[in-house]
């Protein structure tokens, strides 16, 4: 998601100036992604000039009041309703440190992938006693929930990967994977390349 | 937090059967546990998880080391006291609630007490209490069929908690219940562990576990490594 997407969708609700919209939007994504004012400005500007936005009354205190135009509040219904891509996928850190520590020598597999659930396991807890404590804020209790989530999942991969390495240790393995250096693809297969 | 650990388990190792068949399922397992304190256990199948909790709830004796409950070394103890200790110290709480069917939700909650001698307008009382800290009193006099699967659960958080009984051993408990219930009810054992409880949670859901102040894997038997809450800054930034 882009902030501009974020910042049309904020202003579908009314005129607002570049503080205001700062406010409403991190108060509507419950304060997890704080934006610097000139970001804001930055992207006001491309709203105006792609015709999405457009600068209208100002405030007694002189403050630029920004609407939304129709053309803007297509594109905003648009991508509140158009689902989410990830685009990039694969490009975690810890999936490729990983992958890569399985093929290197010397690296202590298991150990790192505990290391790793011990942090993720903390991250979690910090998460869940700040769910404890909520303050019954929706906006902010689903951020929170999908960072949890998130965090689950990656426990539960991790998981996933120390029984599968142990299968692959005891030759428990049904569906043995070829050996990841290249080296070893086999001849016919590179022949016929 | 009180200094005393209302459950010690020292050097506590549990072999099933002997000679080459032997099975070890734990391996010197230290750990306690303090009033205000919950602790979850996490580990693949067969890790020793459940094994843990069945010798810390006094059911299954350790081949070697030793459990304390409140004090009490649990090797001194005969059968007869060994049951007693359970009833008035420890409240067990499983993924599929244990609830008697034909006995409604006050009198679940109260039968621990009674079996321990209490009158029953006493244990009525304590059962009722008890059910108020799970938000139950109004079910009281339902039968578990009619209760859902949350609520039964929280039944059997009340029954593991009434008449002052202060450790509670889950296993599992949020396992049959859907991700929004599972929460409630995790926020039921927090709350009660919060009010002067001790616990141990056994799961393999690392969301869940999250809800205790430490987690403990075990793998073969043994605790390989502990995490616990840091109480610093987080991920989820400056709202903390």
């Amino acid at each position: 998601m882009s902030v501009r997407q974020g910042l049309l969708a904020v202003l579908e609700l009314g005129p607002n100036y570049g503080y205001q919209l700062r406010a409403e939007f991190e108060s509507r994504t419950g304060g997890t992604w704080p934006l610097n004012i000139g970001q804001v400005y930055t992207t006001l500007d491309r709203l105006e000039r792609d015709g999405l936005a457009r600068r209208g009354d100002e405030t007694p205190e002189g403050q630029v009041l920004y609407e939304i135009t129709n053309a803007g509040r297509a594109e905003a219904d648009a991508w509140l309703s158009r689902p989410v891509v990830r685009e990039r996928a694969g490009r975690d850190e810890l999936a490729i440190k990983l992958a890569l520590a399985v093929t290197l020598p010397g690296v202590d597999v298991p150990a790192l992938i505990q290391a790793q659930r011990t942090a993720t396991l903390g991250a979690l807890q910090d998460l869940t006693r700040l769910k404890m404590a909520d303050e019954r804020d929706l906006a902010w209790e689903l951020v929170l929930e999908s960072m949890i989530f998130q965090l689950e999942a990656e426990a539960r991969w991790l998981d996933h990967t120390e029984a599968r390495l142990a299968r692959i240790r005891d030759g428990r393995d049904p569906r043995p994977a070829a050996p990841p250096a290249a080296a070893s693809v086999p001849a016919e297969r590179e022949a016929t390349r | 937090m009180s200094d005393a650990p209302l459950l010690k388990l020292d050097g506590v190792s549990v072999q099933y059967g002997s000679g080459p068949t032997a099975v070890t399922a734990l391996s010197g397992v230290d750990l306690e546990v303090r009033r205000g304190e919950l602790v979850a256990v996490m580990g693949s199948s067969g890790s020793g998880k459940s094994t843990l909790l069945t010798v810390a709830g006094g059911l299954v004796r350790p081949t070697s080391g030793e459990v304390v409950v409140d004090g009490q070394w649990l090797s001194t103890l005969r059968p007869g006291q060994l049951a007693t200790l359970r009833r008035r110290h420890l409240g067990f709480v499983f993924q599929d609630y244990n609830l008697v069917p034909a006995l409604t939700a006050i009198e679940n909650v109260a039968l621990p007490l009674e079996l321990d001698g209490w009158k029953a307008s006493r244990a009525r009382r304590a059962a009722r209490d008890a059910l108020s800290t799970v938000e139950l009193a109004e079910q009281a006099h339902r039968f578990p069929d009619d209760l859902s699967g949350g609520q039964q659960q929280r039944v059997a958080i009340a029954r593991a908690v009434v008449g002052g009984r202060s450790l509670i051993l889950a296993d599992e408990p949020t396992g049959a219940l859907d991700s929004t219930t599972g929460e409630v009810v995790l926020r039921m054992l927090r709350g009660r562990v919060d009010h002067g409880a001790a616990g141990i949670l056994v799961t393999h859901d690392a969301r869940h576990a999250a809800w205790a102040d430490r987690i403990v894997f075990l793998r073969d038997g043994r605790i390989v490594d502990e995490s616990a809450y840091r109480g610093v800054e987080t991920m989820a930034g400056s709202r903390a």
